[in-house]
């Protein structure tokens, strides 16, 4: 880093200048008090989940009322607490997640715009494309580093009030703890990878208007809508082409041997989304009157 | 570019605001094309993937079906797509709720929900994606993948498990000395099983042909193509797709006389035939996971749980047998007429269907599920799907088959 930034003072158009920037970025992103409020949030629920689990099955009863109910594995908190790292990301995926990164993504330009530093930033040599990309960058950290705390924060609390040790795979096979851990790293990247959808979505509203709060708003109301039309059962043609569709294919990675082919239909989809409205988020920001 | 200076362009005069706006609209052509590509590769990339009918050696359905016997392939792993279009209507959870309590009287209420005879009705309607894999006759696997969790069912030496990682529930039972029984215990899901009972079926009233050849999981397969020669029956056609290597069913359809989709559509979407890992078959029920086994569920309904599993559904089955076990096999069951369009009758001694006056509000509901038919045998009630249909006389009589509603009422006329 210190190399990076002697380069910097010397050549101020090197490349690496994006690093920089990027840099400034994550670490305003990143100081601001709304931000970590949502991770707050996020780390809150594993334990929230945790110890209701525990309360739950203090008389030996199994959690969920023994009929499947509830989040995905659930069921298996009480037996190991890797589990409560499956079950958090399955219970924040659907709202918790999604909506913490359209809180940020949709602040990402407007918010600037808002607050009128937006004309400060692009006085900057950087140009418009560039600082966008910076943009995005950054919402894409936060989705990884949203996700990992629900993990980390959800491991946590796991093994403080449960066992830990080899753990059965959802298709009845035994792993060893080691792997467990590794795949729940897999998981957690495929979670934050299912959020690199809503971030470009979110990013593309943020450039249509000067107002932080409704960019968020429009952002997290577009991600509810979608879920809810993923719910009903006459729009099954069009299923498959919503973000949310395939977020709970992260569970596949626990399977034995791992089924790839919903993960990677996710993966394919979130991908078009971050193209798609990633160019129409370029498209509008280079185009656009920076007035504020 | 400097902020303002879109700014500047605006006091330049109107034929640059124009130009300018021109430019603006123009950068928007670079998601539209994203999305044309997108829409462009979804529509096109399967239609370039299907290379054409693989060229494969003439062969006549005798020599194809020899082949599908002499067929011993002991090892394979694979995933399975099965949709299930019955027709039924579509009462959501009391649909499930129904056949699993005509499937599994042992399994249902008080057992466990990792017992196989309860879950495995499940593939009675829509579609679903298993796995299944096998080595050598004493171990066999198969799952039902589900929304983040799975149903696995493993059969390894003399142990048969089942479980459920949705609820955490393991059904254990013990299979008996030979390991043909445990098979027989599992409905049919794989292409294999379906074709087998299909093919139990063939006598003087089937037409057997090859047609061509189709690739099936990436792998060559002539099409061999069941039709009952009888007019009545509702079956249109069965396909089977037959691996031109190891004559291993790979794909099976059942398309129903009347048209439109498939009732039953049963194929690999991917298969190996190598050696699947040992470690696949070893089953260790996970701490504190509810155990069931299979005495326990036994005694508990007074009958053997695992009686005839899923057997409503069973619709390879020679439909000649097929009419009556799925009805329950009822005693004083006859079977008039022979092979497809055989239709089960019997007598319940009862009244019929509870109608719209006499059976309150339930009566109501099942009016509305069947329509009301009248012959010289009377009148009754007939139920249809797109496969089984079923006239239930008001004086109690009951014919079954997978045959036209006409045939139906024919056969009741005959009857009387």
């Amino acid at each position: 880093m210190s190399r990076a930034e002697v380069v910097e003072s010397v050549r101020p158009v090197s490349p690496l200048w994006t690093f920089g920037l990027l840099r400034n970025e994550l670490v305003t992103t990143f100081r601001r008090w709304r931000t970590l409020a949502l991770l707050a949030v996020l780390a809150g629920v594993p334990v929230l989940v945790g110890i209701a689990v525990k309360i739950e099955t203090g008389d030996g009863s199994s959690p969920g009322g023994g009929g499947g109910g509830g989040p995905a594995f659930i069921s298996q908190i009480t037996n190991n607490g890797l589990f409560l790292v499956f079950t958090a990301l399955a219970a924040t995926l659907p709202f918790f997640l999604p909506m913490a990164v359209g809180v940020v993504a949709g602040d990402a330009i407007a918010g600037e715009a808002a607050s009128g530093t937006l004309r400060y930033l692009l006085v900057a040599p950087a140009g418009r494309s560039r600082l966008l990309l910076t943009k995005y960058a950054t919402v894409v950290v936060f989705c990884l580093a949203a996700t990992l705390v629900v993990a980390v924060s959800a491991l946590t609390v796991g093994a403080l009030l449960f066992p830990l040790g080899d753990l059965t795979t959802i298709s009845g096979t035994q792993i060893s703890f080691a792997e467990g851990l590794g795949r729940a790293l897999l998981i957690a990247l495929a979670v934050a990878a299912s959020l690199i959808g809503v971030a470009a979505l979110g990013l593309f509203v943020s450039t249509l208007t000067g107002s932080g709060i409704a960019a968020m708003a429009t952002t997290v109301g577009l991600l509810i809508t979608v879920q809810i039309l993923d719910q009903i059962p006459q729009l099954h043609a069009l299923h498959p082409y919503f973000f949310s569709h395939y977020w709970l294919s992260f569970a596949d990675l626990m399977r034995e041997p791992v089924y790839w082919d919903e993960l990677a239909k996710n993966l394919g989809l979130q991908a078009l989304y971050a193209a798609v409205f990633g160019s129409a988020a370029w498209a509008r920001f280079t185009a656009k009157d920076i007035t504020a | 570019m400097a902020p303002y200076a879109s700014d500047d362009s605006t006091t330049a005069g109107e034929v640059d605001e124009q130009r300018s706006g021109r430019r603006k609209a123009a950068r928007y052509i670079v998601p539209v094309t994203v999305v044309g590509v997108a829409a462009a590769t979804i529509g096109l990339v399967p239609a370039l993937a299907d290379s054409g009918d693989p060229d494969l050696p003439k062969i006549t359905a005798q020599q194809l079906i020899e082949k599908i016997a002499e067929s011993d392939v002991q090892q394979l792993s694979g995933t399975v797509k099965i949709s299930t279009d019955l027709g039924l209507p579509d009462l959501g959870g009391l649909e499930s709720g129904l056949l699993s309590g005509a499937a599994g009287k042992g399994g249902g209420e008080g057992g466990s929900s990792a017992d196989p005879t309860a879950k495995l009705t499940e593939l009675a309607s829509g579609t679903h994606t298993l796995r299944v894999a096998a080595d050598g006759p004493d171990k066999q696997k198969l799952s039902l993948l589900e929304n983040a969790a799975e149903y696995s069912v493993i059969h390894n030496g003399k142990d048969v498990w089942g479980y459920d990682s949705k609820s955490n529930e393991v059904y254990h039972g013990t299979s008996s000395k030979s390991p043909e029984h445990g098979k027989d215990q599992q409905p049919p899901a794989t292409p294999k099983d379906f074709a087998e009972e299909a093919l139990k079926a063939v006598d003087d009233t089937t037409s057997v042909t090859v047609d061509g050849t189709a690739q099936v999981a990436g792998r060559d397969a002539y099409r061999l193509v069941v039709k009952p020669k009888q007019s009545g029956s509702t079956v249109g056609a069965i396909t089977v797709a037959v691996d031109a290597k190891t004559g291993m069913p790979l794909k099976f359809t059942l398309t129903p006389a009347s048209g439109g989709a498939a009732v039953v559509d049963a194929g690999f979407t991917k298969v190996s035939f190598a050696k699947p890992a040992a470690s696949t078959f070893d089953f260790t029920p996970p701490k504190g996971a509810k155990v069931t086994e299979e005495k326990d569920s036994g005694k508990a309904s007074g009958e053997t749980p695992r009686k005839a599993p899923g057997k409503p559904f069973d619709l390879g089955e020679a439909p000649g047998h097929k009419a009556g076990k799925g009805f329950g096999g009822h005693d004083g069951m006859k079977t008039i007429g022979e092979g497809w369009t055989a239709i089960a009758t019997f007598d319940t001694g009862g009244e019929g269907v509870p109608s719209g006056k006499a059976g309150g509000e339930f009566g109501g509901f099942i009016d509305s599920l069947g329509d009301k038919v009248h012959g010289t045998f009377g009148s009754g009630t007939v139920f249809s799907t797109r496969l089984v249909n079923a006239l239930v006389t008001d004086d109690g009589k009951v014919y079954a088959g997978l045959v036209t509603k006409d045939a139906l009422v024919k056969a009741a006329d005959a009857g009387k």
